[in-house]
């Protein structure tokens, strides 16, 4: 299938997806049940990568300003600065296309193959928007809230750390990472987030839901998925970056 | 009633069904009978529009159903029940969610009615205990009759039965072919049904039509088919030396 096809049923499948459903009080319920199984089930990891992140780039920033010239703050601006505009965001978001995006396709795959999705269609259920709504829904509430957990550890491990190896002293790096703050950054982030949750979700439900025949093909949809929402959350970086920070 | 003219489907070159033809009436057992791979179960699937074929109508009771818009076919269906010939149960609902999922899907009745048509359909299919098992943790002939005790619940007009008992022993699968024939006749449901059975083709078919390479071959009642004079049909229906044996001694040419 060329690119544009593709493209083609990706935005077909969208259009599916985004019709009201048909009962509310069933679409909340998944909805509450996506929310679960993509947010509450992502924290852990979610946690330690942003910890680890932190403490690692307070000690490298740490390392690369060995001159007595700078201000130790200046460790805590630049940590806090880096993790609320790209590391939180793009990093987190890349781990979580790899767990959640694989768990979704995995799962429409599944369905797909095993004739689950054929069998709400014979029923007359919109299977698209039945499966998919509440997870990308779930996926735009849940995976930011996630981010902002993930940018408030990250700070606290390269503050954690700083204090324990004494790279900064905890005052001076919150003094740092207080200077630097500003509103439109975190802003920003938001939108970088929320354009990463709907890649993450979209694209892999779209790799789920045409997944071929066999389990095979599943375990290959499954590796699209993440593949896919992965360059692409690195591309939509870019481009907004490009768009938005100029 | 069902009406089918023409279907035509291929897959790549493969031209699975050449042109197909056949009325299925409300109240009667419609089987459509075939060897492995003859195209039952993508005839099925183009009928219920699963499958859209490249060529042919199908009309249900006078609805054309490939030209319906979604609100229409969305409505059309929730007169379909079927089964899938794997079952397609879905996997992270237990059997009561599974039966339950129409209903819920569709009617507004509350919790307790639900429940109770829930139990009256798996009572009707000889399930009990198995309520709040996963589908994973029973076994296929149960997977099959939970299979139908979903396509029944919403009381369908039409019922599509892609081999209801293959994989049964032979009391399951006559409980599951009576229980079918049962609702037919008791709703006057439009039934079709796919096997491989010559026991239940024989015992419980009002109409048969036997697939052959893309085609219908032939078409006619069980009782028609000892007088058929179709070689395929034959060989397909005599495969079997008990049934052979049975039908010989019906004519009367005994060999002993
Ligand atoms: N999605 C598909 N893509 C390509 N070929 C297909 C597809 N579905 C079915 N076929 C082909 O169509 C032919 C008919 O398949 P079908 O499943 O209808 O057979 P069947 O009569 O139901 O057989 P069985 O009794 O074993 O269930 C087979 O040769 C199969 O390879
Ligand atoms: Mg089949």
């Amino acid at each position: 299938m060329n690119l544009f096809s593709a493209f083609g049923s990706y935005l077909i499948l969208l259009n599916k997806t985004f019709t009201r459903p048909e009962k509310g009080k069933v679409f909340w319920q998944r909805l509450l049940f996506e929310c679960n199984a993509i947010g509450v089930e992502s924290l852990g990891i979610v946690a330690i990568i942003s910890l680890f992140i932190g403490a690692v780039s307070t000690i490298n920033t740490a390392y690369q300003l060995v001159s007595n010239l700078v201000q130790k703050s200046i460790i805590g601006a630049i940590v806090s600065d880096t993790t609320i505009l790209e590391f939180s965001p793009t990093i987190a978001s890349l781990v979580l296309a790899g767990k959640v995006g694989s768990n979704i396709a995995t799962e429409l795959g599944g369905m797909r193959v095993s004739e689950q999705i054929d069998a709400m269609e014979v029923m007359g259920v919109n299977s698209a928007g039945f499966l998919i709504l509440p997870k990308i829904t779930a996926s735009l509430f849940v995976i930011p809230c996630l981010i902002i957990i993930s940018m408030g550890l990250s700070i606290f491990g390269g503050w954690f750390i700083g204090g324990v190896t004494g790279a900064v002293s905890p005052t001076e790096f919150m003094s740092g990472a207080r200077g630097t703050f500003r509103t439109y950054t975190f802003v920003f982030a938001m939108i970088k987030t929320f354009t990463f949750s709907f890649i993450i979700s979209s694209v892999s439900a779209y790799q789920g839901y045409y997944a071929g025949g066999s389990a095979i093909e599943v375990g290959r949809a499954s590796t699209r998925a993440v593949v896919y929402s992965s360059v692409l959350i690195l591309f939509s970086d870019y481009l907004l970056a490009q768009l938005l920070l100029d | 009633m069902i009406e089918i003219t023409g279907i035509k489907k291929k897959f790549g070159e493969k031209e699975v069904l050449k042109g197909i033809d056949g009325v299925f009436q409300s109240g009667k057992m419609n089987m459509i009978i075939g060897g492995s791979g003859s195209g039952k179960t993508v005839l099925m699937k183009c009928i219920v529009g699963l499958l859209t074929p490249e060529h042919g109508h199908v009309m249900y009771d006078g609805r054309n159903f490939h030209h319906l818009k979604y609100q229409q076919k969305t409505k059309l269906r929730q007169e379909i029940g079927m089964l899938f010939q794997y079952s397609a149960l879905f996997d992270s609902m237990t059997v009561e969610e599974n039966v339950a999922f129409p209903l819920k899907m569709f009617t507004t009745k509350s919790k307790r009615e639900i429940s109770d048509r829930v139990n009256f359909c798996l009572d009707r299919v000889n399930l009990v205990d198995v309520n709040t098992k996963y589908p994973d943790e029973i076994s296929g002939g149960m997977r099959k009759r939970v299979g139908i005790a979903r396509a029944i619940s919403l009381n369908p007009k039409y019922l599509f039965c892609d081999e209801p008992n293959s994989g049964l022993d032979p009391i399951t699968a006559g409980v599951i072919d009576k229980l079918i024939k049962e609702i037919t006749e008791e709703f006057g449901t439009t039934t079709v049904l796919n096997t491989h059975d010559m026991n239940s083709v024989l015992e419980h078919g009002d109409n048969i039509l036997f697939l052959y390479n893309g085609l219908k071959e032939w078409e006619g009642a069980p009782d028609d088919i000892k007088a058929a004079n179709n070689k395929r049909l034959n060989e397909f229906i005599y495969a079997n030396d008990f049934i052979k044996d049975m039908f010989l001694n019906d004519k009367g040419d005994k060999k002993e």
